[in-house]
């Protein structure tokens, strides 16, 4: 036993060799993970550190100004809550409609496959194109030129769709059909049982899906760079054909401004944005953990 | 006795009755209600009438109903259409001018100045130097911390560490811009020294873009590879296997089209990102493999003619199309080719 300690066989050293490779290894995968909660806590440091100075109600209720000092991020604020209120009026009744459709109503026809896979392929697609759609369709078009709340939101349907139509799908397939077949036993149709039996109890998945929706269209940037190309708003829109800006916009402004100084005011925007997204997380994950143990009881 | 009355009190209507109420659930207990109360078969009739009526409109409600939600499905197709067209009837007048092929081979990009270049691949070679590098990143990160979730983490530290990894992925892009160009890139510049750094680098870009993209490829490899049985892995285990090698000779083998697809759908989501590229990867169209050089992508070019006070129709304005097509065009490829492989490579397990 003392002679194997000292001279090892070519088999204890491979098997050494290997759980040393397999110390190394787990050392990189868990080094991966830090990694990346090091970078959001960097991320969230350093905006901090950068913004918190800024912060103040001064900041909250006044417009943006030549002056970072004075400037503040009402405009911006307002033009957010616009769009997303619309975007939510829009995107609710078509994004649950389609799933709908195509969980209760379709066939399985190659018209509906074809719906299918074609929303799976608009959820991929870049978000500068929906803004191409919008400058194009909706503000050349439709506006005749006027860079508006409306086409703003309009886009912004388009873009956040698919993400509905997906999360609300899921959320009715996790109905369970035995609830659908005691309701049809009861003689309701289609309609009905869709109205009382799936709606109800796919809704919590659904609420959860469209608040990532509608957070999403919070912090999307660059389809409303294209669409408003206006970027100094001084003003609360006061009606659907009014121009507007949006946070993650006037952010991208106040980084994009040679001063130095005007970096903090950014910073200072974007732990607004930041805590209006996170908290939007935070309901949906509490709503999804909230009712995700509810069915088959 | 009580039966055999209740039948023979019954038993006249009772056919037409449950034909009735077989369509109408909810008004049933009224119905029966009523019942009791009338006993002629006038009022019988009536009754019946009103059921068929109550039928015939909840028969309409749903057709109508179906129509609607036909029609909301039917928006999604309209995007795809509206979206090709637009693309191509805006590029068509750009490419009466413009030929295809000089677009598509020219090697340098300058639409602004005179004389005007029209060659996209300086800033397709800038787009793919971001994402290439994101793709790096974010593989070998999001490969990593999946392994972890999947392999050796303990089901309540994954509980915590997964929904951490996850807010990467909702922090708006114009952020993570701040931060390459605000935190990375000063970084990158004390390791490199400020002459070789310039302010907007494409390094700087990519490897934020790879942070961000990491919670998407780290889900979708983790989700194949927790769907794959216990029992090969016990296998290995039995056969005196150590953690590493199942993880990379049994699990990540039986995972592959799903971590394949992962990094393919992360890469297509950075060739389509904007404000990171905009902000902190420059405006220079640059035919260049240096990483620390500034560069243009093609979503930071779209970006900023619109910024710009280009008038509409002319040829200038007419490029973000050009541009934005052969974007759609690169990111839908990736897209259908991603999902293939996890389509077709997927393995069944029962």
């Amino acid at each position: 036993m003392n002679k194997t300690t000292a001279t090892p066989t070519k088999r204890q050293r491979l098997r050494s060799f290997r759980v040393l490779r397999d110390r190394i290894f787990v050392t990189g995968f868990v080094l991966a993970v830090v990694i990346g909660i090091a970078g959001l806590a960097a991320l969230l440091l350093d905006v901090l550190v950068d913004g918190l100075p800024f912060l103040n109600w001064n900041f909250l209720s006044s417009y943006a100004s030549r002056k970072p000092l004075e400037s503040g991020i009402l405009a911006p604020l307002a033009g957010t809550v616009w769009i997303v209120g619309m975007t939510a009026l829009l995107t609710i009744p078509i994004g649950v409609g389609t799933a709908i459709y195509l969980e209760e109503f379709a066939t399985k026809s190659r018209f509906n496959r074809i719906i299918e896979l074609n929303i799976a392929n608009l959820a991929g697609v870049p978000s500068v194109i929906y803004g191409l759609l919008g400058l194009a369709v909706f503000v050349q078009f439709l506006f005749n030129g006027s860079r508006n709340v409306t086409a703003g939101a309009l886009t912004m349907t388009l873009l956040v769709l698919p993400i509905v139509v997906i999360a609300s799908q899921e959320a009715i397939k996790a109905v369970p059909s035995s609830y659908r077949d005691a309701a049809y036993a009861m003689g309701a149709n289609r309609w009905q049982v869709v109205k009382a039996v799936v709606l109800p109890q796919a809704l919590p998945g659904m609420m959860s899906g469209i608040i990532l929706a509608l957070s999403r269209a919070i912090g999307e940037s660059a389809p409303i760079l294209i669409i408003s190309s206006l970027v100094w708003v001084t003003f609360v829109p006061s009606s659907p054909d009014s121009k507007f800006t949006v946070l993650p916009l006037q952010i991208f402004t106040w980084i994009s401004q040679p001063q130095h100084s005007f970096r903090g005011i950014a910073a200072a925007g974007i732990i607004v944005l930041l805590v209006v997204l996170l908290s939007m997380n935070g309901i949906a994950i509490w709503i999804r953990s909230k009712y995700q143990s509810r069915p088959e009881q | 006795m009580i039966s055999s009355f209740t039948v023979t009190f019954f038993v006249p209507e009772s056919s037409d009755w449950q034909r009735g109420f077989t369509t109408i659930p909810h008004t049933a207990r009224t119905t029966s209600h009523q019942m009791a109360t009338t006993t002629k078969n006038e009022s019988n009739e009536l009754m019946l009438e009103r059921a068929a009526r109550r039928r015939r409109r909840q028969a309409t409600e749903q057709a109508i109903v179906a129509w609607l939600l036909r029609a909301a499905a039917l928006i999604s197709i309209l995007t795809t259409v509206g979206i090709v067209i637009i693309l191509v009837a805006q590029s068509a007048g750009f490419f009466a001018e413009v030929s295809v092929w000089e677009f598509l081979t020219g090697t340098e990009w300058a639409p602004l100045f005179s004389p005007q270049k029209f060659g996209i691949l300086p800033l397709v070679a800038g787009t793919l130097l971001v994402a290439v590098i994101a793709g790096i990143v974010s593989l070998t990160l999001g490969l990593g911390a999946a392994i972890f979730l999947s392999e050796y983490a303990p089901e309540r530290l994954r509980r915590v560490l997964k929904p951490i990894l996850e807010v990467l992925a909702g922090i708006p892009t114009v952020v993570y811009g701040y931060f390459a160009l605000t935190f990375v890139t000063p970084i990158l510049q004390s390791i490199f020294g400020q002459d070789h750094v310039i302010v907007f680098n494409a390094l700087s870009a990519g490897l934020v873009m790879g942070l961000m993209i990491m919670p998407m490829v780290s889900t979708l490899s983790e989700d194949a590879m927790v769907a794959v049985p216990r029992s090969l892995r016990d296998a290995a285990y039995a056969l005196g296997a150590t953690r590493f090698e199942v993880s990379t000779k049994v699990v990540i083998p039986a995972a592959l089209s799903g971590i394949v697809a992962s990094f393919i759908l992360g890469v297509s989501r950075a060739i389509g990102e904007t404000m990171i590229v905009k902000i902190a990867a420059g405006a220079t169209p640059n035919l260049t493999l240096n990483p620390l050089e500034s560069v243009q992508a093609m979503t930071a070019y779209i970006v900023q003619v619109s910024l710009g006070e280009t008038p509409q129709g002319s040829l200038e304005y007419k490029t973000i199309f050009a541009v934005g097509l052969l974007l759609f065009a690169m990111t839908l490829a990736m897209n259908i080719v991603g999902r293939w492989v996890i389509s077709r490579f997927r393995q069944q397990y029962e």
